[in-house]
């Protein structure tokens, strides 16, 4: 008969066409990160590696042009890590809120309400974060100017939570019941429960959320570089402007020479930023799939 | 019959407008095995539940009638649910270990209630495995995960780590079903070791394990006590046809 041969046929097709679409991803990876080498490394034949990482100054187009990252990255981590301090606390406690506690009619509102937060267009948010809370933080501080890397962290904290709080609440829905029955048919409080067995199996899961928070942080770029103030310097507190790795790119990219030095900076910066997010996305895997065993 | 453990009067449950427990009155002797028998449905489990108040956690659930034990309504309104389920222990059908170490597994519950110092915590962990003849084969795991124990193993623990609190009453629902026929034997053996110290409450669907390992068996069908007594008795000469059927095969 025709079907069986035709059948087995089909079944090839579509096997192939869905193998051909995972390796195309991860080919596109792999090509981007090879475009961003070849960009990139022209920089280094004539500055070391060295003097563009440690580097204090990021003056690059002055003469001769001095391409030192330093600030930037001390920027990108002081903005991530208030972003964290803010985004994690809260965002771990709303996941076990949701998915312990809060009765079930406001569960589902509560969930669409935060995956809603996640569908905010990053540069709205940047908007509001410029327009309400920069002035709010110029005042309270007595600052001469609103955007500072705290601006910065609450901002982003905003972006991070929905990533936190879901995946935080998938791995805390995830834990088994009978854990729970067992913990309260010894006499446990509820909270005593969710404290030292839920969130301790969950645990796995939720470290993963907060990397994947943090990743997402640290990639963002229109929020950030319309709240921070972008000040090329070494930051010494929260309270003054910085410069982001992300916030530099986008904003330098435009008025750079094709092929140029400056141009092959921003490159190494796109590097830079790739390893790291590579990194962080990397722990988070490990501790997602910890957490599937 | 020496002294009694836990009492019913009239209880009756109901979960929503469904009937799940029908006017029990039952007496369950303090250090003895107690099985509940009967098929499935028949609200075995359910009655298990309302020793230690369970039931409580799924939504609709009403009782009526007197549950005594020690001497007082455990469903009164100045009831003490935590310190009941502190006296009142439970061992559950699947093994559920907490996915914690095996030390941890055993201090949880003096934790939660406070009940020892740290510095006794050694001395209570090698005790409560001891109790369950698990000590020779975990005294060098006690640091490992629960999760990585046999299941047998992983049900000793069960039962060791709700001996901290001291309870009066272990209630088992099923202990062994998950268990290879081995193991259940030695699970049974173990509770014969226990019942010195422990009142135990078992819920089996296993008749042979009924006949063995407990002392008293009640027969439930349809959310209704037919018939309880010594199990030795109830097993030769059932005073209820319905019981007679069902322990002989007849249905279940």
């Amino acid at each position: 008969m025709k079907s069986i041969r035709f059948r087995k046929l089909k079944e090839w097709g579509i096997e192939k066409a869905i193998l051909l679409s995972g390796i195309f991803s991860v080919v596109f990876v792999v090509l981007i990160f090879l475009f961003l080498l070849r960009e990139g490394f022209s920089l280094f034949r004539g500055e070391s590696i060295v003097d563009f990482i440690f580097g204090k100054s990021w003056y690059p187009i002055s003469s001769p042009p001095r391409f030192g990252i330093l600030p930037l990255i001390l920027g990108s981590l002081l903005v991530t890590l208030g972003a964290a301090a803010i985004s994690v606390p809260i965002g771990i406690a709303a996941a076990l809120y949701i998915s312990e506690i809060a009765p079930r009619r406001l569960k589902e509102p509560l969930k669409a309400g935060i995956e809603l937060l996640a569908a905010i267009p990053s540069v709205v948010i940047g908007f509001i974060g410029m327009i309400t809370l920069g002035p709010w933080i110029k005042s309270a501080f007595h600052l001469p100017t609103g955007l500072t890397a705290l601006t910065g962290s609450v901002t982003l904290a905003f972006m991070a939570m929905p990533t936190i709080v879901s995946i935080a609440e998938d791995a805390i829905t995830a834990v088994p019941r009978q854990y729970r029955e067992a913990a309260i048919a010894m006499g446990a409080t509820q909270w005593q429960t969710t404290w030292r067995i839920v969130a301790r199996a969950a645990r796995p899961g939720m470290v993963a959320a907060v990397m994947l928070g943090i990743g997402r942080v640290i990639g963002e770029t229109m929020a950030v570089m319309m709240v921070t103030g972008n000040a090329a310097v070494i930051p010494r507190s929260f309270l003054q402007p910085v410069r982001t790795l992300t916030a530099t790119i986008a904003a330098e990219m435009g008025e750079s020479v094709q092929g140029g030095p400056h141009y092959a900076a921003l490159f190494a910066i796109g590097i830079v930023l790739f390893i790291i997010t590579f990194l962080i996305n990397g722990v988070a895997d490990l501790y997602l799939h910890r957490s599937r065993q | 019959m020496g002294k009694t453990s836990i009492e019913t009067r009239s209880l009756n449950l109901f979960y929503g407008d469904f009937q799940a427990l029908t006017d029990i009155n039952l007496t369950i002797p303090a250090n003895e095995v107690t099985a509940l028998i009967g098929p499935s449905g028949c609200g075995k489990s359910t009655l298990l539940r309302v020793f230690n108040r369970m039931n409580d956690l799924i939504a609709g659930v009403r009782v009526s009638g007197r549950v005594l034990f020690g001497g007082k309504d455990i469903y009164a309104s100045d009831a003490d649910l935590l310190r009941l389920r502190e006296k009142v222990g439970m061992v559950f059908q699947r093994p559920n270990p907490f996915p914690l170490s095996v030390r941890e597994n055993i201090v949880f519950g003096l934790a939660v209630h406070g009940l020892a110092p740290r510095q006794e915590y050694d001395r209570i962990v090698e005790e409560s495995l001891r109790s369950v003849l698990l000590w020779d084969d975990l005294k060098d795991k006690l640091h490992h995960s629960a999760l990585k124990l046999s299941l047998e193993q992983q049900q000793r623990l069960c039962i060791a780590r709700v001996l901290p609190l001291k309870p009066s009453v272990l209630l088992m629902d099923e202990p062994c079903s998950a268990l290879d026929p081995i193991a259940t034997l030695h699970i049974e053996e173990l509770m014969q070791k226990l019942k010195k110290e422990y009142t135990i409450v078992i819920v089996t669907h296993n008749m042979q394990q009924a006949a063995r390992a407990s002392d008293h068996t009640g027969f439930m069908y349809l959310g209704k006590l037919i018939e309880f007594g010594a199990t030795a008795r109830i097993f030769t000469k059932p005073g209820q046809e319905l019981t007679e059927n069902y322990i002989s095969g007849r249905f279940g």
